[in-house]
C-alpha cells in the first residue's frame, strides 16, 4: 500500500515521534514590566490576550483592528519602527493565517509583537501609511502566502516573477516546486507545446543523473563517452595533480590542533 | 512599449522616450554596481530620477521554505548564504534565536570566540563596503588596499574554521572548535594592521579627498523619521542621528562587558555614513583587543550542556552509552524545541538581522522568518532615489550596503 501523505501539508515531517511525547511550551509570563503595562492599558479595548514570551510583549487582536492598533502603538506608545511583518500558515489546522507585526520602540528599547488570525481568503488593511517598511513586507507576504492587503499602493509580487502561479510558503506548496514551477522556463522560452519535445529529463540543465555516462563521471568507475553505465571498477591511473589522495598524508592543520 | 514574443525578444536595455519627455532606463541586474542582482527601473527627466522601482528576486532561493524542511542543525549552514559577506553573523543570529527558544546559553569560552568572530566579520564586511563603495564612486586604489586587509581577516577565519566565505563557524549551543594555536597573536597583529591602515591608507585616501567629498556629501539624505519608518537599521539609522545599536540596547553575548562607543552622525548623508563605517571598524578592533585576554581566562567547554537538545562532547559520546544514544537521536531525528515563537534581533554589520521562529514542537521549524536589514534598505531606494541625479544613483546604492543574498533569501 502506498504511504499516506497528507495533501494539506506537504512539508517534511518527523519520521518517528514517540507516542507518549508531549511537546512542552515556552512559558508565557504575565505582564509586569512598567512600560509594557502602559502599552497593555492603552490598547486594552482591542487586545484579546496579552502576555510576555521570551522578553517580548505579545498582543492578540482581531484582524479588523490592525490599522487602529498600529496607529495607537505608533502615536501613543512610541513604537516608531515596524521591524518585520509576515504570516504563518495554519490553513490545514484552522483554515486561517496567523499574521504578526514586530514593532520596535527605540527610546525604551522594547519590542512588541502584534498577532492576529486572518481567515483564508480575507484581506487585511495595509499599514503602509504608518510604517513605510510595510511596503515591501506586505508585498512579500502577498507573494509568499497570497494574502491580499487593502489600500497598499502597489501590491505586486516581489520575489517571484509576476506570472508565477501559486504561493511558495504555503504548506501545500512542495519544497521542490509544483508542476508549473518545474516547467516554468520551458513554458516561457519555448511555449507549452514544447513540454513533450523537451521531456522531463531535459528540462533542468543543472540536473545530474548518476547513470548518465555522457555528462557525469564517477571517479573510479569511468567508462568511455556514451558507453553503458558500469558497476565495475575501472583501473584508470590519474596523475597526482588531478586526484589528491587524502589518505596518504594526514592533514597538517588537524595535527597541529590535536 | 515593446511587444515581446518568441520571434522578437524583449530588449531590456533599449531606452524609451515617452510622450511626457521622460526616459525609462533599466539598471541591472547585471550592472557591476548593482551589488549582485539588483534591477532598478528608473524613470528619468533629463538626468534627474523621477521614479525608481527596485525589482528584486533574482537570487531568490526560498531559504525560509528550506528552513521548514530541514532540522534546526541542518539549516545552520544554509544561513551562510544570506549575507555572504559576513556569514558568521547570520550563523550567529540563527543560533541565538534557536538558543533563546531552547532556553540555553553558550558557555563562556564559546561566547568569547563568538564575539571575536562577530567583530572580525564586522571588519570583513565594513572593509568590503569601503572597497566596493569607493570603487562604485570611482576610487580604484582603495579597493585594492581594502581587499588586502580583508584577505588577512579571511585568512584568520580560514585558520579558525577552514572556510573563507561560508564559515558556519557557530553551532547551536556554542562553537565547534577552540581557537588554533597562535590565532590570538595573529588577531592582535591584525588589529594593529587595521588601525594603522585605517588611518594611513583609507582615511588618508578618502576622508579629505575633494572628489570623494563632492560625490558623497549631501547625497542620499534620510531624515531620522524616514529612516525609522522605512525600517532602516544599523549604520543607515545611526547615520540619521538615531543612537540605536542592538549590541548596546538589547545586549547579547559579551557585549555588556565590553567597553565601546556607538558612533552616530547628524549629517544624514552618504559621507556621514562612510565616516561611521570607519569609526565602527575602530570600535571593532577595540573590542577585539579587550576580548583577547578573556579567552585564556575562560573555562574550556565549548558547547552548552543540554543533553536533550545538544550532543554531548565527543569524548562522552565515545565512552558513555547514554550520550551515544542521545547523539544518535539528535542526529537522525533532530532536536525538538518547545512550542512557542521567538524573535531575536542581532546587530549584523548591515543592520538588524533578526530571526523569527515559530516552533510547534517538531524537529522542523513550523515557520522561520528572516528579518534581513538589506531587504528594507532596498525598499527605501524607491523613495531615496527620487529627485537625485543619475550619477548619484550608484553612490546611493553603495551607501545602503545591501547584499542580495539576504534581500532575496
Amino acid at each position: 500500500m502506498r504511504k499516506y501523505v497528507p495533501k494539506d501539508n506537504v512539508q517534511k515531517k518527523s519520521y518517528y515521534t514517540d507516542r507518549f511525547w508531549v511537546a512542552p511550551r515556552v512559558p508565557r509570563e504575565i505582564v509586569e514590566d512598567a512600560h509594557f503595562n502602559v502599552v497593555v492599558e492603552a490598547t486594552a479595548s482591542m487586545v484579546k490576550e496579552s502576555y510576555i514570551e521570551i522578553g517580548q510583549l505579545v498582543l492578540h487582536i482581531a484582524p479588523e483592528d490592525n490599522f487602529k492598533m498600529m496607529k495607537l502603538l505608533k502615536e501613543e506608545c512610541g513604537y516608531t519602527q515596524c521591524s518585520e511583518q509576515s504570516a504563518v500558515d495554519y490553513l490545514a489546522q484552522d483554515n486561517e493565517f496567523e499574521l504578526f507585526w514586530q514593532l520596535l520602540n527605540v527610546t525604551e528599547a522594547k519590542r512588541v509583537r502584534v498577532v492576529c488570525r486572518l481567515a483564508n481568503g480575507a484581506a487585511i488593511e495595509s499599514i503602509e501609511s504608518l510604517y513605510k517598511s510595510a511596503n515591501f513586507a506586505e508585498r512579500e507576504m502577498f507573494d509568499m502566502f497570497g494574502i491580499k492587503v487593502n489600500n497598499h499602493p502597489f501590491l505586486k509580487r516581489i520575489l517571484m516573477p509576476d506570472d508565477w502561479e501559486g504561493h511558495p510558503l504555503l504548506k501545500t506548496y512542495p519544497l521542490h516546486g509544483d508542476e508549473f514551477a518545474s516547467w516554468y522556463e520551458v513554458d516561457k522560452i519555448f511555449g507549452k507545446e514544447y513540454r513533450d519535445i523537451i521531456g522531463p529529463e531535459n528540462r533542468d540543465q543543472a540536473r545530474i543523473d548518476e547513470k548518465d555516462t555522457k555528462r557525469f563521471s564517477r571517479v573510479g568507475y569511468e567508462v568511455p563517452f556514451d558507453a553503458e553505465y558500469s558497476e565495475e571498477k575501472t583501473d584508470i591511473e590519474y596523475s597526482e595533480t588531478v586526484l589528491v589522495d587524502y589518505n596518504k598524508t594526514p592533514s597538517k592543520t588537524l595535527d597541529e590542533r590535536r | 512599449m515593446q511587444v515581446a514574443n518568441k520571434l522578437s525578444p524583449f530588449f531590456e536595455n533599449l531606452n524609451f522616450e515617452r510622450d511626457d519627455n521622460t526616459m525609462v532606463i533599466n539598471f541591472g541586474p547585471q550592472h557591476p554596481s548593482a551589488h549582485g542582482q539588483l534591477r532598478l527601473v528608473l524613470e528619468l527627466d533629463g538626468e534627474q530620477v523621477v521614479k525608481a522601482y527596485p525589482d528584486i528576486g533574482y537570487l531568490h532561493r526560498g531559504i525560509e521554505k528550506m528552513a521548514e524542511n530541514m532540522t534546526y542543525n541542518e539549516f545552520l549552514p544554509t544561513t551562510d548564504r544570506l549575507d555572504y559577506i559576513a556569514s558568521t553573523s547570520n550563523n550567529y543570529a540563527y543560533a541565538l534565536a534557536v538558543e533563546k527558544l531552547l532556553g540555553i546559553e553558550a558557555p563562556r569560552r564559546a561566547q568569547v570566540i563568538r564575539t571575536m568572530l562577530l567583530e572580525l566579520n564586522r571588519i570583513i564586511s565594513h572593509l568590503f563596503f569601503v572597497a566596493t563603495h569607493a570603487l562604485d564612486v570611482g576610487a580604484m586604489s582603495v579597493f585594492l588596499y581594502a581587499f588586502r586587509e580583508r584577505e588577512f581577516a579571511m585568512d584568520l577565519m580560514e585558520d579558525y574554521c577552514g572556510a573563507r566565505l561560508t564559515h558556519s563557524a557557530v553551532r547551536i549551543g556554542g562553537v565547534p572548535l577552540d581557537l588554533p594555536a597562535g590565532w590570538l597573536e595573529n588577531l592582535a597583529s591584525f588589529c594593529d594592521k587595521v588601525d594603522y591602515e585605517l588611518e594611513h591608507t583609507y582615511e588618508a585616501l578618502l576622508t579629505e579627498n575633494r572628489i570623494w567629498k563632492m560625490r558623497l556629501e549631501d547625497v542620499g539624505v534620510i531624515s531620522a523619521e524616514d529612516a525609522l519608518s522605512w525600517g532602516c537599521t544599523g549604520v543607515m539609522l545611526r547615520g540619521s542621528n538615531v543612537k540605536w545599536d542592538i549590541r548596546k540596547e538589547e545586549p547579547y553575548e559579551l557585549y555588556p562587558e565590553l567597553d565601546f562607543d556607538i558612533p552616530t552622525s547628524d549629517r544624514c548623508d552618504s559621507y556621514g555614513r562612510y565616516k561611521l563605517y570607519m569609526e565602527e571598524m575602530r570600535q571593532s578592533t577595540r573590542m577585539l583587543r579587550q576580548l583577547i585576554p578573556m579567552h585564556s581566562k575562560s573555562e574550556t567547554p565549548l558547547m552548552a550542556h543540554a543533553p536533550q537538545y545538544i550532543s554531548a562532547p565527543k569524548e562522552e559520546i565515545m565512552t558513555q552509552n547514554y550520550a551515544l544514544m542521545q547523539h544518535f537521536v539528535l542526529v537522525t531525528q533532530g532536536m525538538r524545541p518547545p512550542k512557542g515563537e521567538v524573535y531575536v534581533p542581532t546587530e549584523s554589520p548591515k543592520g538588524e538581522l533578526g530571526f523569527y521562529i515559530k516552533s510547534e514542537g517538531e524537529p522542523y521549524a513550523y515557520r522561520l522568518k528572516c528579518r534581513a536589514p538589506s531587504f528594507f534598505h532596498t525598499g527605501l531606494l524607491q523613495e531615496l532615489l527620487v529627485g537625485t541625479y543619475i550619477a548619484d544613483v550608484v553612490t546611493i546604492i553603495g551607501t545602503t550596503n545591501i547584499v542580495f543574498g539576504e534581500v532575496d533569501r
